[in-house]
């Protein structure tokens, strides 16, 4: 190993390993390590791979439902989803590389999350996007929020995913650090799930896709480290795309898992062939032997620990059956793709790598694996928490159609479709309900059933609250399903935190998986995959606690699915859940006053749990036209919203009602609201089911006309739909300078 | 009818126009491989969307010089149906087989949205199944379909009638390709085509490219069926819609 550098404890700490960390591996190896085994460690060992601050929470989660086939430890989780079917779905984050370099970060951010559900053998079917932008008017951040977009669109369109929805945030918390969090979810036959479990004395490996070349090298460490002055220096760590030859793979990919020939798959992601191999292996507990010299190379030159570390985007690792190799190379031959076998699996648990004749690395897996650090860090409440959490004064809204128009003209509440209409929604035509809509809704053709998907989380709630805004994060999502009639099968999650180490950070991590856990719990959905990502900070600013929640649901027959948009003059408009003068974190007041003080609104899980059954049965009757949930800027936004069509070329309706509550609650964001749109002649049976089934509900109005108009406790909200409309649809375009 | 949908590397709408014309008007069709050169007797052959080979190049161009190329030419020149459907569209500009160029659209972006078209030729084989002057919903979904064509050679494009769909208002309205938007933001003619031009035929009529998805709109549960004519009058099959 002469032609390396030497390796000490400075340098394993410039690898980001601790004293303590550097201690231990030297202890079980019985040796230093070599430059090459550094790299190894400081990538596996990475908060990134190892979760080593997050999992002692994240065991808390439940992970087991009726329809769970893989939890959390695949490449992404499993659930049934019944006529034989399975749905496979995963999200990830992408932040670190999409501040730097935002359109190649957000591209293979989409693609990283494609291979984790095509490499189960699922073909991928849609793909959503959480995102998270500071103020529009900070530095660089048009040129973040073109970029990502234009990064996730050319990405999903040409490997022909489409993007049905997601959703997107505006907040100065990050200004210095946004987030990109990508979903993808495929369909694929009960029987037919691949994992990457290494099994077969001799088996080789085979190597698939693009060439390795330098780019992304320590990708995983920098997703593990807060952004300095020198970030832009980081702009080599991040991987450039190529969905053509992602299109590719996930065909050939698809084409060999129908045969016989794959033992195990796995896709190269986070610390490239390293984590690939190394987790192949351990899960089997096999070794390896790999021959780098094999590896096919963009460029001549690249060291061991180069070829080890490199997160070259595109490429795949395939244990096949012995004997099998040509079988597989011609698909991926037809396909235009490359295949090299570059080593084998062996049966003493240790990973050998070889380079230039050399033995640069000969590491124990499965002690690798479990002597990973895993830690308890010190958590203490934020000290500023109990006086940002005092109750707010809540100006009163005099004007409440300016009031509302101006929640209207903000980013944050505006149409996204400025957004989507550069994501291909529509290719696979499946998508009944794309972007826009409370969930997404897709058909599994063939069958009467279809999916809903959504994804929500509000960081200002969990800023203010990190258990309630937690909880919120899932009962809004399962609120979102429940108004397209879905019920959930599963969740997967993003965590995106601050800086582990710090001990307020620690506690707002502790307490949202507390609330996620709580909520999943009581609204029965496991979470059957997710990621982590911490240290999202720039200096000591921290982003607010961001736990993305992105839901999937089954819903038995999509010819009953409500929209959430009025849709027929006539129909009855009932409110749906109590109101309550609920204005911690609201919308109303961070928006118009520049407050984020308070309480967020409570969330009772068991009147959720109710107003979600009641919803679904709603809809499964076929007695709903409209249901849209009520989250941020509560009742007023959801009327205007259900005013527009998703689709702005089509009618606008307007809306009469009065409620009995002070006029400034209509931007009250109480939980456990729905409004629903029913035709007059299942008003009866709709009210009568809601009282039967413990739901608040009352008739609040009308749908006709061209004007929305709420009359409560004397005062009248009065204003033209087409202008309401105006303002929302061009919100933010114009906030963007278009 | 026996139908082929030509799979190239890239090609992503492949499976959504075998899925309207296996399952919901019952042809008989096969996919056919980029790089074998027959066409397996197919009577119509279909050129779906997708970015062929990445379209790293300008849209299609790559795919314009597949083996498969070669048959769909001698099948088009000896009279057979050709649809082009975006990416389709841009390899049939590319080979040659319909004139005219691709650029980016006016605003450079992706646009996946609905549009209208209305119908200016109702006598070709895929739109037996509209009326002239008929307007339609369709989503479009790309970032190259922005139709140039010299001046003297667009005027005899026109003259000949070779004009199949142009990008309208919902009310029919031709949109210039430099109309401005309207106040929600929106254009009519997206991409700035000239002549507002959404899809056009050779002068036999037999080859056509368009922009628009009409395999996206085929299907009563998706909302809107305006596309499925075209896919029925094609195969022969109207009686199916009728």
């Amino acid at each position: 190993m002469s032609s390396e550098p030497k390796v000490d404890l400075e340098m394993a700490k410039a690898h980001g390993l601790s004293d303590e960390e550097y201690s231990r591996i030297c202890e079980l190896l019985g040796r230093d390590p070599s430059f090459t085994e550094l790299g190894i460690t400081s990538s596996l060992w990475s908060e990134h791979c190892s979760y080593k601050s997050s999992k002692i929470y994240l065991e808390e989660f439940p992970t087991q439902g009726e329809h769970v086939l893989h939890g959390p430890g695949e490449n992404a989780g499993v659930v049934d989803i019944g006529n034989g079917w399975v749905a496979v779905f995963k999200m990830e984050s992408h932040n670190h590389p999409s501040f730097i370099e935002p359109y190649q970060g957000a591209a293979t951010g989409v693609g990283g999350i494609l291979r984790d559900v095509f490499t189960m053998g699922a073909r991928p079917i849609a793909c959503m996007d959480s995102l998270r932008f500071g103020e529009v008017s900070a530095p660089r951040m048009k040129h973040l929020i073109a970029g990502v977009v234009r990064g996730i669109g050319d990405y999903g369109n040409c490997v022909g995913i489409p993007t049905v929805g997601g959703e997107t945030g505006f907040h100065r918390g990050y200004n210095g650090n946004i987030l990109v969090n990508a979903f993808a979810l495929g369909l694929a036959r009960r029987e037919r799930i691949f994992t990457s479990r290494a099994s077969g004395l001799g088996n080789p490996l085979l190597y698939v896709g693009s060439r390795t070349g330098r780019d992304g090298i320590h990708g995983a460490t920098m997703a593990s480290e807060s952004f300095g002055e020198d970030s832009e220096a980081k702009r080599p760590t991040v991987q450039v795309g190529d969905p053509f030859t992602e299109k590719t793979l996930i065909e050939a990919c698809l084409n060999i898992m129908r045969t016989d020939a794959v033992v195990a798959i796995q896709d190269m992601g986070a610390a490239g062939l390293t984590s690939t191999s190394f987790e192949m292996a351990g899960k089997g507990d096999m070794g390896i032997r790999l021959d780098l010299d094999k590896v096919p190379l963009r460029e001549p030159g690249l060291s061991a620990y180069e070829i080890m570390l490199s997160e070259s985007q595109e490429r795949m690792l395939i244990l096949a059956k012995q004997g099998r190799q040509d079988e597989v190379a011609a698909v991926f031959h037809r396909w235009g793709l490359e295949v090299a076998e570059i080593g084998e699996v062996t049966g003493d648990g240790i990973a050998r790598i070889y380079h230039h004749g050399e033995e640069k690395a000969a590491m124990p897996i499965g002690p690798l694996s479990s002597n990973a650090p895993i830690y308890r860090r010190p958590v203490a409440v934020p000290k500023d928490l109990a006086q940002r959490q005092q109750a707010p004064e809540v100006p009163d809204a005099d004007d409440l159609a300016g009031s509302l128009k101006r929640l209207l003209d903000t980013p944050e509440m505006g149409s996204k479709s400025w957004i989507w209409h550069q994501y291909d929604h529509s290719v696979r035509t499946n998508t009944m309900v794309g972007p826009g809509g409370d969930a997404a809704v897709l058909l599994l053709k063939g069958t009467p059933a279809g999916l809903g998907l959504v994804s929500d989380v509000n960081p200002v709630y969990c800023g203010l609250d990190p258990y309630t805004g937690g909880a919120q994060a899932v009962a809004e999502a399962v609120r979102n399903l429940a108004c397209v009639g879905a019920e959930p099968v599963g969740l997967t999650d993003c965590l995106n935190f601050g800086n582990p180490e710090r001990p307020e950070i620690s506690w707002q991590f502790r307490e949202c998986v507390r609330g996620m856990s709580e909520a999943c719990r009581s609204l029965e959905v496991p979470v059957i995959s997710g990621n982590v990502s911490f240290y999202n900070e720039t200096g000591d600013q921290s982003i607010p606690p961001t736990p993305t929640v992105a839901m999937v649901g089954l819903i038995p027959d999509v010819a009953n699915v409500a929209r959430s948009h009025f849709v027929a003059e006539g129909d009855r408009v009932v409110l749906l859940g109590n109101t309550h003068a609920d204005f911690g974190g609201s919308a109303y007041l961070r928006l118009l006053y520049d407050i984020e003080q308070g309480r967020p609104p409570s969330v009772e899980l068991s009147r959720e749990v109710q107003l979600a059954e009641l919803l679904r049965y709603l809809t499964f009757e076929g007695w709903l036209h409209t249901a849209h949930d009520l989250s941020e800027g509560g009742l007023g936004i959801a009327l205007a919203e259900s005013c527009f069509t998703a689709a702005s070329k089509g009618p606008t309706l307007g809306v009469g009602v009065e409620v009995d509550m002070p006029p400034t609650w209509l931007f009250s964001e109480s939980q456990g609201r729905a409004i629903i749109a029913v035709p007059p002649e299942h008003l009866d049976s709709v009210l009568s089911e809601a009282e039967t089934m413990n739901v608040p509900a009352v008739e609040i109005g009308g749908v006709g006309g061209q004007e929305l108009v709420v009359r409560c406790d004397g005062s009248v909200l009065r204003a033209p739909v087409d202008e309401l409309h105006r303002i929302w649809a061009t919100a933010l375009p114009r906030a963007l300078d278009l | 009818m026996r139908c082929g949908v030509v799979v190239f590397p890239g090609s992503n709408c492949d499976h959504d126009v075998y899925h309207i014309l296996k399952h919901v008007l019952g042809q008989e069709v096969t996919f056919l491989w980029h790089g074998e050169d027959s066409l397996r007797g197919s009577e119509l052959v279909v050129l779906p969307g997708g970015f062929s080979y990445g379209d790293y190049l300008r849209a299609g161009a790559m795919a314009a010089l597949s083996p498969i190329m070669a048959a769909v030419r001698r099948h088009a020149e000896a009279g057979g149906l050709v649809l082009g459907i975006c990416n389709g569209f841009q390899m049939l500009l590319e080979s040659g087989l319909l004139p005219g160029a691709m650029r980016r659209n006016r605003n450079l972006l992706f646009e996946c949205r609905d549009v209208f078209l209305r119908v200016e030729r109702d006598d070709l084989p895929f739109t037996r199944g509209y009326r002239k002057g008929q307007v339609l919903r369709m989503p479009i979904a790309h970032a190259e379909g922005n139709y140039i064509h010299h001046a003297d050679q667009l005027e005899s494009l026109e003259e000949a009638g070779r004009v199949v769909f142009r990008y309208v208002s919902p009310e029919g309205e031709v949109a210039a390709e430099d109309a401005a938007p309207n106040e929600l933001g929106e254009l009519w003619n997206v991409n700035g085509s000239i002549n507002a031009i959404a899809g056009i035929c050779n002068e036999e009529g037999n080859i056509m490219g368009m922009m628009p998805h009409p395999e996206r709109c085929a299907e009563e549960i998706l909302g809107n069926v305006d596309g499925l004519a075209l896919f029925s009058s094609a195969v022969g099959a109207l009686e199916v819609t009728a």
